[in-house]
């Protein structure tokens, strides 16, 4: 794809993004927007380690509750007021849901593939039950209330409308930079084979846990966010099971490891999901249609829109050049020919 | 001390439950190389499969399995040549077997909650709604003949994998799915077989869970995370490791719940797993093999 | 002529299985090197021993008189011993140009997070998948190219983290006639610019065209060693490719 239509159109994507409030005022909308804009910020924060690294985490959600938790015990602890401030300490939530993620990634790195999943599933568990059973810190099960803000009606949703897009430019941002960076190659190469990569001198080690820490700084934060949103924090909220696997979901359909794919998931799959909550309520059906959907895109996508629908537009353009009756010579050198197609990333 | 030695024996009995469900988890992993994640609500539809038959047709819990078991079987069978077997044998299928049985656990899921409506149930027998003493402690009878209904069904299995020809592929398949395609083996027809029989296995396990605790279709969760806790802890693939490693994890969570509370003991479970991988990454008896994968 | 990279003495048992039992070979500096041998005598387990795939139950491996024996696989690399897999170890996901870069490793953290390409180092990248014939393929996913294909660039970005002696693992394997022959016009440059090498082969011809000295292993044990000509003569040797 041509550079100039790509960053162009990325941009005109962020001034319609920028502008929306000038076109829509319905609060509804607002709200499914403005968890889209998280999720699509989560979902990036997920494929950064798992997407590049292919090692498949399904307790992303220990981050975010995290980073939620943060926010709301430094905002109760020192009595902080509601409004603008609190987004003030959202990176400060990222940092800490860092910090957990270095024990954490030093533990569940160890294993092999398949049982780094089960890992980051009993991490997650973990931490939920630390949330419900250490009430002194953390409210319990009835949680902890965020400060109000003094904010109402329409504009209610704006700052956090503007907070989320700000974070997705972040994580966007960051996600670019390590796809360009040698960094980033190195978390493709483990990906593709990583004791090749690591005979070939990529210290695997140091790359994945700190993409895994990258990863958890961006899912603290989005998770604050989210939280704050919600106004109250408990632990069944904070630590929701089907957001694990809902990020892994989004990044799948989008295309893993790809710069634009968790975004599309996050884009496609979060409004789709509200919508059957609000048509159906969270009532069973949802799940029977949203399970039903998710098989029928994995059986038929399994690498996801972004990086499926070039190669089968490549296919079409490329098929009449390979004829079966050429003698082998004069394939092998259509073949160098049909080389140059080339790849859109 | 008596809370203990009955924490024990609670934990021994419900380890037998847990083990009899797992095992086919752990089957299931080592012929087809997939994590069936849905395993956990195929347990919860055999526990309502058997609640319906009881509560509709009157047919005793454990003899409702020479209709569950069976309907299972096809059922494993019919996902697995739906669904698993569509999934290529790339470097990313492990991660998409995940995401589908994940899906197919959310539409049985959706679809007991429309049937069932999310009232927690429980099976019921009137002949073991008793306890009876031994050694001054009550054991619920319960508690018991699901702990026997779970070893029969381990015997079984165990003669299965290790003294029949089927076994025999089976275990050729799980060592070497090249190796045994090589030297006849219908590699394909065991995958099927070996799903079926893990589904079957859910249908017992269900039967013996559904009567040691009430349970809705949402108790899936808590089932399945118990469940690949276990198989990871006794190694991925491993029957023997999965026995041990579900006794080690039941008795000593339902040790925690006596001493610290029982709020407790899912959290000490997924602990245990936790500090048994800083040491042994690959499990008791899991094999550690090199990453590349 | 001094020797570059020598085992001696090796010995590894897998289980019941004795791979390699007291087997040596010797590479002198400058040279091209075969090791040849029936099947399972343990050609790929002496390669794996050496750049430190697998660890050795007894015996020394040294390079440039310095012992390296158990050196993990990428320090090995980092001293200067490349080494090429029988079925070409790349990066199926990545482009031809990217996998070049991976095998570049900058020092220390600096190069970490700046941008992947340096000019220097995407010259260097192009001229080497020039060399080797594969230059417009470099957008390519690699893994949509033919097994030749990714032999030739196995080979290549083993290259370009400039080694001293490269170990190569069957290249001609599966390949067509007139890439082997391609293959072996470069290693014949590549040796004459100073690279020792040392090659598992099968394809006797192509051992035969190229290297200067053969080592022949059976059973794990080192048989015969000479140059070809020689080896081609040796009874044991004979014996050993027929009596199997």
């Amino acid at each position: 794809m041509n550079n100039k239509v790509k960053y162009g159109g990325l941009l005109a994507f962020l001034i319609l993004l920028l502008s929306l409030p000038l076109f829509f005022s319905d609060p509804t909308f607002f709200s499914i927007a403005i968890f889209t804009l998280l999720y699509a910020s989560s979902v990036i924060g997920w494929n950064i380690f798992s997407g590049y690294t292919g090692y498949v985490s399904l307790g992303y959600t220990a981050f975010t509750g995290l980073g939620g938790y943060t926010l709301a015990m430094i905002c109760d602890h020192w009595q902080i007021s509601g409004g603008y401030i609190p987004f003030l300490l959202v990176p400060v939530a990222g940092l800490v849901a860092a910090i957990f993620a270095l024990p954490m990634g030093w533990v569940a790195l160890r294993t092999r593939r398949v049982t780094f999943v089960v890992v980051t599933i009993a991490l997650f568990f973990i931490l939920q039950s630390l949330a419900l059973n250490l009430s002194d810190f953390t409210g319990g099960s009835s949680g902890i209330l965020f400060p109000a803000s003094e904010w109402t009606g329409d504009f209610y949703n704006m700052p956090y409308y503007y907070v989320s897009l700000a974070l997705l430019v972040v994580a966007v941002i960051i996600a670019w930079w390590i796809r360009n960076s040698k960094y980033g190659l190195g978390l493709l190469a483990i990906r593709d084979d990583e004791d090749r990569a690591s005979g070939l001198g990529v210290k695997t080690w140091a790359f994945k846990l700190s993409a895994f820490v990258i990863s958890a700084f961006l899912g603290g934060m989005t998770g604050a966010v989210m939280a704050y949103y919600s106004g109250t924090i408990f632990p069944v909220s904070a630590f929701d099971t089907s957001l694990n696997v809902a990020v892994a979901l989004m990044a799948f359909l989008g295309g893993v490891g790809t710069l634009g794919g968790p975004v599309l998931g996050a884009f496609l799959l979060e409004p789709l999901q509200e919508y059957l909550t609000i048509q159906y309520g969270s009532s069973s059906l949802n799940l029977v249609i949203l399970g039903a959907l998710l098989l029928a895109v994995i059986l038929v996508m399994p690498e996801g829109i972004f990086v499926t629908l070039p190669k089968l537009w490549q296919k079409r353009n490329t098929a009449h050049l390979v004829s079966t009756t050429l003698p082998l010579a004069e394939q092998e050198k259509v073949a160098f020919v049909e080389g140059n197609a080339g790849e859109s990333k | 001390m008596s809370l203990f030695i009955a924490a024990l024996l609670s934990g021994i009995l419900a380890g037998g439950v847990y083990a009899l469900m797992a095992s086919g988890l752990t089957l299931i992993f080592g012929v087809l190389g997939i994590v069936n994640v849905a395993q956990g609500i195929l347990v919860v539809l055999g526990a309502y499969l058997s609640y319906a038959l009881e509560q509709h047709f009157h047919i005793d819990i454990f003899l409702s399995l020479l209709i569950t078991m069976p309907a299972m079987f096809l059922l494993g069978i019919g996902i697995e040549w739906a669904f698993v077997r569509r999934l290529k044998h790339t470097q990313m299928r492990i991660m998409l077997s995940v995401l589908v049985m994940f899906a197919v656990a959310l539409v049985i899921e959706g679809l007991l909650n429309i049937v069932f409506t999310p009232d927690q149930v429980s099976l019921h027998a009137p002949y073991i709604d008793a306890t009876f003493s031994i050694a001054g402690f009550y054991l619920p009878y319960v508690q018991v003949f699901a702990f026997l209904l779970s070893a029969v069904l381990l015997l079984a299995l165990y003669v299965l994998v290790y003294h029949t020809r089927f076994g025999e592929s089976l275990r050729a398949s799980m060592q070497n799915r090249t190796a045994a395609a090589l030297i006849g083996i219908d590699v394909e027809k065991v995958s099927m077989i070996t799903f079926g029989i893990g589904v079957a296995l859910t249908a017992a396990g269900g039967v013996a869970y559904g009567a040691t605790t009430v349970f809705n279709a949402a108790s899936s969760y808590d089932l399945i995370s118990r469940l690949l806790v276990i198989i990871v802890l006794g190694g991925m693939g491993s029957l023997r490791g999965t026995f041990f490693a579900s006794l080690i994890m039941l008795v000593i969570s339902d040790l925690a719940a006596v001493k610290w509370g029982p709020q407790w003991s899912s959290t000490v479970f997924f602990v245990l797993l936790v500090v048994l991988l800083v040491f042994r990454p690959q499990g008791l008896f899991g094999k550690l093999e090199g990453r590349s994968q | 002529m001094s020797i570059l990279l020598e085992a001696n003495n090796v010995s590894k048992a897998y289980g019941g299985i004795q791979a390699l039992d007291g087997c040596s070979i010797a590479v002198e500096q400058g040279t091209i090197a075969g090791l040849i041998g029936p099947n399972g005598s343990g050609k790929t387990t002496l390669f794996n021993v050496i750049t430190g795939y697998e660890r050795v139950d007894s015996g020394e491996v040294r390079f440039d008189d310095a012992i390296i024996t158990n050196q993990k696989p990428e320090k090995v690399f980092q001293l200067g011993i490349g080494r090429t897999f029988q079925l070409a170890r790349i990066f199926p996901r990545l482009t031809v140009m990217e996998n070049m870069h991976v095998a570049k490793q900058r020092k220390g953290a600096a190069g970490l997070f700046s941008r992947w390409s340096s000019s220097h180092e995407q010259r260097q990248a192009l001229e080497l998948l020039d060399f080797v014939g594969i230059t417009d393929l470099k957008d390519m996913p690699a893994g949509n190219l033919s097994y030749g294909q990714k032999k030739l660039l196995e080979f290549a970005f083993i290259l370009i983290a400039e080694p001293r002696v490269i170990l190569l693992d069957e290249p001609a394997g599966g390949v067509n006639p007139t890439l082997i022959n391609h293959l072996a016009d470069r290693i014949k440059t590549l040796n004459g610019q100073g690279i020792t090498f040392l090659i598992v082969e099968h394809d006797m011809e192509f051992v035969m065209s190229i290297c200067d000295k053969v080592t022949v292993l059976h059973r794990g044990e080192t048989i015969a060693a000479g140059t070809a000509e020689e080896v081609q003569k040796n009874s044991l040797v004979l014996e050993a490719y027929l009596g199997d």
